[in-house]
């Protein structure tokens, strides 16, 4: 550990590390802009500018750049001296030349770094009384907001959205003070990373643009630590409330999962909580079909008149918080609960949680599986199933850059350097999979495989492994390549609903294991609580194979089903789900949005969403999180696991109608089997409280406080008291040094951006001082997970084909989908063919095919890939119009002649005038 | 004793002294433009809600009683949706004023607001708005801001320079 000195202050400071990063771990106030924690240093703005002197004896010194000096033993820097805080002070004049006067018409304004940094720095007043330059915007999508005026060219967003994040179409053009950040031509940014550029730009060129549509100020948002239900990944989330609207989602630091990014489902697809679908009023059905809205007591006393004491089942769901399926399994019993996957995802589930409890493999954050040298990809197309894991992966091939730098004695940081120096070499990463997928340009190979042929690579790779040489030469050179490795990854998951492909995965990384690796595995599920509800159904008693379809059969015997937050056309086939409508048995659902699903039951009871109530979620990690309410739910709505307690409570269920609190909930969900046992340690109880007080979910400079209900009535409410969790519904509180898992909102004096998360992490990059929020629940016995090979090949006849998912960010997820700016992004359901197919079918982007499945037909808009196995054809997986349409069947494809051009959709864009 | 004299001797004297009371209501006291009283919401020069939905009022209420909403007009402009002002709570501190970088919200010399229902004292939008510039008559923010508005193009902003094509090779 070298001793550096700044202002004379003898610092310890850790070796390989830069001045910025020293001064910043210091708890100095060094500004920076260009510099970014992931990112590393390009000495590109000049901002971060301190003093260095040769000695002691010193006294003019140097002006260096501190994000591009490494510390070395006894060097001596100054933050304070003259010359280096003017210099800092001439470099955001200088940035300020062109400024635009837009501060109060900024959606940054408030949470800008730049705003920050001049504060700092002491600039005030504006001397030069030159011209400013202008630029021109341009419209880039729905998601993001474009005013190129503010730019102060840091390059933080180019290198961001190309170097980090894979994009190809945002760059850098022009050169001098005509530098300009933009795509070659308007037009939607095509990453799905590209909500990042609002957090990663430190002024307001990039800005949320569905956020703008509604706008506060960070100021006056009100945040609670959150979890992204948009998949299985878990990022952190801390959505932000105001006027009982969620305004919008950032991203909450968490070392091992989503670090300082998520992906733009997870950033722009909650506007579903705003949407005019949502239920606000519990509703019994009449006899014309129609519902007629009852108070919430009613509704309870309905409710348990069908249920108590009598033959009732009830269906969970993947995307509620274990505590609510908990609640609803306990209610029912476990012999009546059925998890409420679809039956091909229960078997999977089922496996996939086997697999976890046994493997040798670890199953790896995404900071773990960054740093695998050698990847495998069986059958995912990760950027579209579990996109902030591809994310991660982008980084991982990067290993290869290191390396090299490493043995150059280049430090990591050096990024500018570390790019250069290795060019295109990348540690390899192997994609098998039917159909392109998004990592593609990363790959060091892509093969193109039907489903089962996938799985028959994966069983090859790993029995070449084992010594065996196979026929096929490039089984044996991927097997080469990842026993070459140090940390090999095996990726893989349910989004092809194909056990074999995951068994296969599987199977190579119990044989790297064998052969002496520490080998990772990860197997990506569907849904944000899919391996929770698996884990919570594992016990051995209940009946493995209950299934929707089953209970659907036997719904006649039954008096009552109880459907928590799901959607059931989403997991069988529609005859079979009609089934249990059409049957005599009382059906009482509750759910977010209108579906199908409700409108098909005798009651519906309307739940809080995600930002309205606090639950538990498990990701594909194993990671079990807390998701924490943001504000209050209106009307009548009451999260599910509520809702359940009070049927409980009627039915005089003994157990459960003691409990009161969300804690004792989750007290009795981990006493209930020793897999869930972690559950305790997710998140502090309610009653803990940081130096005495509660956590604010309110910043200290919330407004308005005595005028926001005057409209209604001037004589203020008292704050909602919050009883269920060391959080307040109030700016009172204190909101530092508290459990990771409990950060409503990053702030800290003079830094008023995100940028003020280095004041709560431990180190620059480090974990938080409060540790890393989530608990693991799934410990391997590492006995060995040995799965049977399934594998066959289907016998097709001509002119058929095999469908195969084709999974997107925008548009597969069944509630974002919900939300104007997704649904415009997702477009229409389509079928993806490859190009020779095309050819010979007659068809080019945008015709239209007749897909014919059985007897269904369906007419879908053609989609042209670049990649694409023998046999296949992909379809939009997770649309509505294509739900019937399954993974693995077989269909015939006839150009539709009578196909309508459709006109384009305009859902949630602002282009033209106003997005200038 | 001899303070007590004195006091007399000061009370006597003001006996014929001007009267600084007036009779009100019947009279009016001079009351200075700057007279920190009832506050109004102003307009530009050019007819326009001045108001831009900064937000930067709230934020400096002493006693948290202005409360509003972003909005967007066609042409990409803020202005605020609602504008609230819970003057039972407020102070006529002047701080909003101070804080707007718009000119928009004034105080002015009307003090005369007393309610028999506290509920009357919380002015909206409407109630606040008044059809002209209060004390600054020329101030138009959107002039001097670099947000291209209907009227106002990219690089048409007081000491704008024309928009730059980043295509072009020149330099
Ligand atoms: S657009 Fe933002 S991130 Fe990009 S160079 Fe300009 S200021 Fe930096
Ligand atoms: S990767 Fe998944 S969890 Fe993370 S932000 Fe995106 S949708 Fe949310
Ligand atoms: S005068 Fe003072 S108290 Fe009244 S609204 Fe303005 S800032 Fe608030
Ligand atoms: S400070 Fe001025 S411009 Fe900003 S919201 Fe208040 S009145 Fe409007
Ligand atoms: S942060 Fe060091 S030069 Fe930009």
């Amino acid at each position: 550990m070298p001793t550096i000195y700044i202002d004379d202050q003898a610092l310890e400071v850790a070796q390989g590390e830069n001045i910025l990063e020293a001064c910043l771990n210091a708890g100095m106030d060094l500004p920076y802009f260009c510099w970014h924690p992931a990112m590393g240093s390009i000495g590109s703005c000049r901002q971060c500018a301190l003093v260095q002197y040769q000695n002691e004896e010193d006294t003019k010194g140097r002006i260096v750049m501190g994000c591009m000096t490494p510390v070395t033993e006894g060097a001596r820097f100054s933050l304070s001296a003259d010359n280096a805080g003017e210099f800092r002070e001439a470099v955001v004049e200088s940035l300020m030349l062109n400024h635009p006067h837009d501060c109060p018409v900024c959606g940054e304004g408030g949470e800008c770094h730049l705003q920050d940094m001049t504060v700092m720095v002491g600039h005030r007043d504006r001397r030069y009384t030159g011209k400013k330059n202008t630029h021109r915007n341009q419209y880039l999508g729905p998601l993001i907001h474009h005013e190129m005026n503010r730019c102060i060219t840091c390059y933080r967003c180019e290198r961001y959205y190309r170097d980090y994040a894979g994009g190809k179409d945002l760059a850098a053009q022009a050169s001098h003070d005509h530098v300009y950040f933009g795509r070659h031509e308007e037009g939607v940014l095509q990453s799905e990373f590209s909500g990042n550029l609002v957090e990663v730009c430190p002024t307001g060129v990039f800005t949320d643009k569905p956020f703008l549509k509604h706008y506060s100020r960070k100021w006056d948002l009100q945040s609670a630590p959150s979890i992204c239900s948009g998949c299985a990944v878990g990022c952190n989330i801390a959505p932000g409330e105001r006027y009982g609207r969620l305004k919008r989602v950032h991203n909450r630091y968490n070392h091992e999962v989503n670090g300082y990014f998520l992906c733009d489902r997870g950033r722009f697809g909650s506007g579903y909580i705003n949407s005019d679908a949502r239920l606000d009023y519990a509703g019994i059905k009449k006899p014309d079909g129609s519902f007629m809205a009852v108070h919430q007591q009613q509704a309870i006393d309905t409710a348990v008149g069908w249920i108590k004491n009598k033959k009732v089942a009830g269906i969970g769901s993947p995307r509620a918080s274990l505590e609510a399926n908990y609640l609803l399994r306990e209610l029912v019993g476990a012999a009546n609960f059925v998890p409420g996957f679809s039956d091909r995802e229960a078997a999977i589930l089922s496996t996939i949680v086997r697999t976890l409890k046994t493997t040798t493999a670890a199953n790896p954050s995404i900071k773990q599986m960054e740093a695998a040298d050698a990847i495998l990809i069986l059958g995912e197309d990760v950027t579209n199933t579990a996109p902030r894991v591809a994310l991660g992966l982008r980084q991982s091939v990067r290993n290869k850059a290191f390396e090299l730098a490493a043995q150059m004695g280049l430090p990591q940081w050096q990024d500018a350097a570390v790019r250069n120096l290795a060019q295109d070499q990348r540690s390899p990463m192997i994609i098998v999979s039917a159909m392109d997928t998004r990592l593609d340009d990363v790959a060091s190979q892509c093969i193109s495989l039907p489903a089962d042929d996938i799985a028959a690579f994966g069983y090859g790779v790993a029995k070449a492994l084992s010594g065996e040489k196979m026929d096929d030469e490039a089984v044996n050179q991927v097997a080469d390549i990842l026993f070459a490795a140090n940390s090999p990854l095996v990726i893989s998951g349910t989004s092809m609903l194909h056990e074999g492909i995951i068994n296969s995965a599987v199977a190579v990384a119990e044989q790297l294991h064998t052969s002496g690796k520490s080998s990772m595995l990860s197997l990506c599920v569907a849904e944000s609580n899919s391996l929770g509800l698996a884990l919570l159904v594992d016990d051995g008693q209940s009946d493995r194979a209950a299934s929707i379809p089953k209970l659907a059969k036997r719904a006649s015997k039954l008096d009552a089903v109880i459907i928590l937050e799901n959607t059931l056309e989403r997991r069988g086939a529609s005859g079979e789900i009609q089934q249990l409508f059409d049957a005599d048995s009382k059906v009482i659902s509750m759910d977010i949005l209108e579906n199908t699903t409700l409108g098909n039951s005798d009651l519906v009871l309307p739940a809080a969403s995600y930002a309205e109530s606090q639950g538990t979620l498990v990701s594909s990690e194993g990671r079990a999180q807390r998701y924490f309410p943001v504000y209050q739910p209106s009307a009548e709505r009451l999260p599910s696991w509520q809702w359940l307690l009070k049927l409980a409570a009627g039915c005089e269920c003994s157990e459960l109608a003691e409990l009161e609190y969300f804690d004792q909930v989750v007290a009795a969900c981990a006493n209930s089997q020793p897999a869930l046992a972690q559950l305790v340690d997710v998140a502090p109880l309610r009653d803990y409280r940081n130096q005495g007080l509660k956590i604010p979910r309110q910043t200290h400079r919330y407004s308005g406080r005595t005028a926001m209900n005057a409209g209604v009535s001037v004589h203020e409410p008292q704050q909602p008291k919050d009883t269920q969790s060391p959080l307040a519904f109030s700016m009172e509180g204190l909101n530092r040094d508290e459990p990771a898992s409990l950060i409503p909102y990053v702030w800290s004096p003079g830094w008023n951006s995100n940028q003020s998360l280095q004041k709560f992490q431990a180190e620059v990059d480090g974990p938080l001082k409060g540790g890393t929020s989530g608990a693991h629940l799934i410990s391997s016995d590492g006995l060995g997970a040995v799965q049977p090979q399934v594998s066959v090949t289907a016998n097709l006849k001509p002119h058929q084909w095999h469908l195969v998912p084709v999974h997107r960010v925008h548009g597969s997820d069944e509630m974002s989908i919900n939300t104007d700016e997704v649904a415009e992004l997702a477009g229409r359901p389509f079928i993806a063919i490859g190009e020779k197919l095309a050819e010979k079918l007659g068809v080019v982007e945008g015709d239209g095919l007749l897909v014919t499945q059985h007897k269904a037909e369906f007419s879908l808009e053609v989609k042209i890939l670049s990649r694409v196995a023998k046999n296949c054809v992909g379809f939009s997986a997770g649309y509505s119009e294509t739900l019937e349409l399954q993974p693995g069947d077989l269909v015939t494809l006839v150009k539709d002649e009578s196909w309508v051009y459709p006109t384009p959709t305009m859902i949630a864009t602002d282009r033209g005038a106003a997005h200038v | 004793m001899l303070s007590e004299l004195r006091t007399i001797w000061e009370v006597l004297k003001h006996t014929f002294t001007k009267a600084e009371t007036v009779q009100y209501p019947e009279e009016m006291p001079y009351l200075s433009p700057r007279y920190r009283g009832r506050i109004v919401l102003t307009r530009d020069p050019d007819g326009e809600e001045r108001c831009v939905a900064c937000n930067l009022c709230a934020a400096v209420c002493p006693v948290d009683c202005i409360a509003l909403q972003k909005d967007t007009r066609e042409d990409g402009t803020w202005y605020p949706e609602f504008f609230r002002i819970n003057f039972s709570r407020c102070i006529m501190c002047g701080m909003c004023e101070e804080a707007c970088p718009t000119y928009a919200i004034q105080l002015t010399p009307d003090f005369e607001m007393c309610e028999y229902d506290r509920q009357n004292m919380v002015y909206e939008k409407e109630n606040l708005l008044i059809n002209g510039v209060g004390k600054y008559p020329d101030y138009n923010f959107y002039r001097v801001s670099g947000m291209q508005t209907a009227t106002k193009d990219k690089g048409q902003a007081k000491n704008e320079a024309a928009p730059i094509d980043p295509k072009s090779l020149l330099p």
